[in-house]
């Protein structure tokens, strides 16, 4: 069965070229029934950025019929719209958006991340609450140590005390909780991070200064205790801040990828629902241009898939009724429906699926330099604490002073530097990346990516731009290629969208129709013109996949190649990764020949082609065993299994879902620039990562004698934990300064 | 020195205070879309009723 469509008039034409992306999808599936009889809908909106854009679009979208009330969010770029009218009118809404030059698509949140939302929410009270805390007991802590000298009284400086607890105590116990859970999770693991150090640290400085305060002392360290909780605060929600914001930005480059699919109900209606609604054995309908939702059986159609996204491979291939065809296909040319035969959480290949968990295992295994600092860092502190402790206790014989010693060894060393060492770099490096179009997923990201040493290139949409571009421009008469180009407009085939751009005004185009695996057809000023396939246009094929012929009248056939070309800055970004020592590999699912081509270009000597998945995996197995930290460059499905398994792993913004979702990094930029820029600063983050722990660890060797020998006060203690806190994060701030190096 | 039970808790009161408006401006919702916000006060208010004529 051949599908024909239906004659295009230019106005459909002028909407099928609309500059953004792909169809607009449609909402009705994501509507939530609301107590009020309205339903709510949230959208991401893309590239919305100004106070105009803000106004535009409230103004506009609350004139769509059936929505109440439009709230644009600018700084998420999320739209909430309350809507009362039918559930498949919603669609005007995108159609809105679309006309007024916004992208759209729908805003699903994972459960994962309205608990991210929630923890970030109850750091920032948690740090308010600290940051109150401390301010005010410093207010109550001056006036002591300027007292010190005896003139303030003892009575005076008990109250004072009395005060600082007061407000000490519950502010510690409230903003030290998210410690306190990590510290009591990891020991309960029966291991130690570096929250078990401060949470002890914390709650030893707080009961020794009450007793302190209890008999009158003179030493409490209610501020110590307090401002250590605001610091660490601080460098934590500043790190969970950077990565929600890159998890979210990555979420909206998926979320504008079709959710939704059309079915044919029982009756031969077609209800729109969500791509994860659909059961195995429903008919699913897919128009040319969109991808396929699920592996089935095409029972109607005909057409031309492109696997590139599944294989790496960079031709067509067709397909029809009986042939089977895999999730994440794109639909070139026909209207086809399909049998589906696994719901669509099966669908991504169930292997695909097994070998990503594998690599992510492996990974998992990862201890980052942060983790090791405090296995080594923990038991001494405590075993220092303890001497301390019986040293005092033992020549001393009284148990307060033995306990105040150790616990302002507790408060000195307690990791303030070390826990703000790691986050500062880490926020201050993925903040600059940020600025670039990078996105960093992982929180170990960057310091996996300061180690690699070889890198392994997908072809298809990495290299290269996955698209196929003219070749022969020119060889061909440029009133022919503006005809040629008027007639491609009104097609979504890739070969067709590589001309279309040529495409100028003035051209009458009447009875334009598409047949199905063959072309358009259409009079172009009365003459009749045809574009498509060789045989469709009568001419003798060369090569049939990757070339297009057109014929106006009886005019002479002309032929149009195609290549997928390299990205723009492909061959200086591999020259200037071989000249910083990386070794350069490419792993390709594409045939033999357009690898070797590609390879020979960007002068890369390694290259595999016809690479299924798991041969994929396996070279980066075998690579791994031979010593070699691998970064992987993929995008496609077939990818996806090998980005798990590197060492790391970045996706393009372009890349399927799986791909995204199992890379360490993605990058939005149509050069491969960013590459380098990601390996340049990750090593300057780890370098000053490193530098951090150093100046911690003298830090800490100066002050632990210190604080042995009973020397520390609570003026000593609160200096020395500011001035490293703020050296730290000075340090890590010098990755970002220099980010116009790169 | 008594004058320090009254300044000592008044000013603790103080600061109690603008911790309780931060959570307060926090869970209401102020720190949402602080870009938007900044947007906002350049729209004109009375866009819809100059449109509808009033």
């Amino acid at each position: 069965m051949t599908f024909a469509a239906p004659p295009l008039t230019a106005f459909d034409a002028s909407l099928s070229r609309a500059p953004l992306g792909e169809a607009v999808f449609d909402p009705a599936p994501f509507l939530r029934a609301q107590a009020s009889g309205k339903s709510r809908l949230e959208l991401l909106v893309r590239g919305a950025k100004c106070a105009g854009c803000l106004a535009k679009i409230e103004r506009e979208i609350a004139r769509v019929p059936g929505v109440v009330e439009a709230r644009f969010n600018l700084s998420t770029g999320k739209l909430a719209i309350a809507y009362a009218g039918a559930a498949e009118r919603a669609i005007a809404i995108p159609l809105r958006l679309r006309e007024l030059g916004f992208d759209s698509g729908p805003y699903d949140p994972t459960e994962a991340e309205i608990e991210d939302r929630r923890e970030a929410r109850e750091l920032l009270i948690a740090l308010a609450v600290a940051g109150f805390a401390s301010g005010n007991i410093m207010l109550l802590s001056i006036p002591v140590w300027a007292g010190g000298d005896g003139s303030m009284g003892d009575g005076a400086r008990t109250l004072f005390h009395w005060i600082s607890g007061l407000i000490a105590l519950p502010a510690a116990l409230f903003a030290g909780r998210p410690f306190f859970r990590s510290a009591w999770q990891a020991l309960s693991r029966g291991g130690a991070n570096m929250d078990v150090p401060i949470s002890l640290g914390v709650l030893l400085a707080l009961g020794v200064s009450i007793l302190e305060t209890a008999q009158g002392g003179a030493h409490a360290f209610f501020d110590a205790a307090v401002m250590l909780l605001f610091f660490l605060l601080i460098g934590r929600y500043l790190d969970r801040r950077a990565r929600n914001r890159s998890r979210s930005a990555a979420r909206t480059l998926l979320a504008l990828q079709a959710r939704e699919a059309r079915v044919l109900g029982p009756d031969g209606a077609v209800q729109v629902v969500r791509v994860s609604d659909i059961a195995p054995g429903a008919l699913v309908l897919v128009a040319a241009g969109d991808r396929l939702p699920v592996d089935g059986e095409i029972v109607a159609g005909e057409s031309a898939l492109d696997l590139s996204l599944l294989t790496g491979e960079s031709a067509p291939a067709p397909i029809g009724v009986g042939m089977r065809a895999q999730a994440g296909a794109l639909n070139l040319d026909g209207v086809l429906t399909l049998r589906a035969e696994r719901a669509a959480a099966q669908s991504t290949l169930a292997d695909l699926a097994r070998l990503i968990e594998i690599g992510a295992q492996n990974r998992s295994r990862y201890v980052e330099m942060a983790a090791k600092a405090a296995r080594a860092y923990v038991p001494i502190v405590h075993s220092l604490a303890a001497l301390t402790f019986l040293a005092w206790w033992a020549f001393g014989g009284e148990l307060r002073p033995a306990l105040l010693a150790a616990a302002s060894l507790l408060i000195i060393t307690c990791p303030c530097a070390l826990g703000l060492a790691a986050p500062a770099v880490q926020v201050a490096a993925s903040t600059a990346l940020f600025a670039r179009g990078v996105l960093v997923k992982s929180p170990t990201a960057l310091e996996r990516l300061a180690e690699i040493d070889h890198i392994v290139f997908d072809k298809t949409g990495v290299l290269t731009q996955g698209k196929a571009v003219l070749q022969n421009i020119a060889a061909i008469d440029p009133r022919v290629l503006q005809e040629a180009a008027a007639l491609a407009t009104l097609s979504r085939h890739p070969l067709a969208r590589a001309v279309a751009g040529f495409a100028v005004a003035g051209f009458v185009v009447t009875e334009a129709r598409e047949i199905a695996g063959q072309g358009v057809q259409a009079r172009l000023d009365g003459v009749e013109a045809r574009l498509g396939r060789a045989s469709f246009v009568g001419a003798a094929p060369q090569h049939a996949e990757t070339e297009m012929w057109f014929r106006k009248g009886e005019e002479a056939p002309q032929r149009f190649t195609f290549k997928d070309s390299l990205r723009a800055d492909a061959r200086e970004t591999i020259a200037a990764l071989c000249a910083e020592g990386f070794e350069i590999d490419i792993v390709s699912g594409d045939a033999q020949a357009p690898v070797m081509e590609v390879a020979e270009q960007l002068l890369i000597g390694r290259a595999i082609a016809e690479a299924k998945p798991g041969d994929k995996v396996a070279r980066l197995e075998a690579l791994r065993a031979a010593g070699r930290k691998v970064l992987m460059v993929g995008d496609g499905l077939n990818d996806a299994p090998a980005l798990a398994a590197a060492h790391a792993s970045m996706a393009p913004g372009a890349a399927s879902e799986a791909s995204q979702n199992a890379a360490d990094l993605v990058f939005q930029s149509a050069d491969l620039s960013p590459i380098l820029a990601a390996l340049r600063t990750a090593k300057r983050a780890k370098a000053r990562m490193r530098e951090n722990f150093l100046l911690a660890a003298i830090y800490n060797a100066l002050a632990a004698p210190l604080a042995m020998a009973g020397l520390v006060t609570p003026l000593i203690a609160a200096l020395a934990m500011s001035g490293s806190s703020i050296l730290v994060t000075l340090n890590a701030l010098r990755v970002s300064v220099k980010k116009g190096a790169s | 020195m008594s004058i320090l039970l009254m300044l000592a808790p008044a000013a603790v009161m103080l600061g109690a205070l603008g911790l309780a408006a931060f959570v307060w401006a926090l869970k209401s919702g102020q720190y949402e879309d602080p870009e938007g916000a900044a947007a906002r006060i350049l729209l004109d208010d009375h866009q819809s009723e100059i449109e509808r004529g009033g």
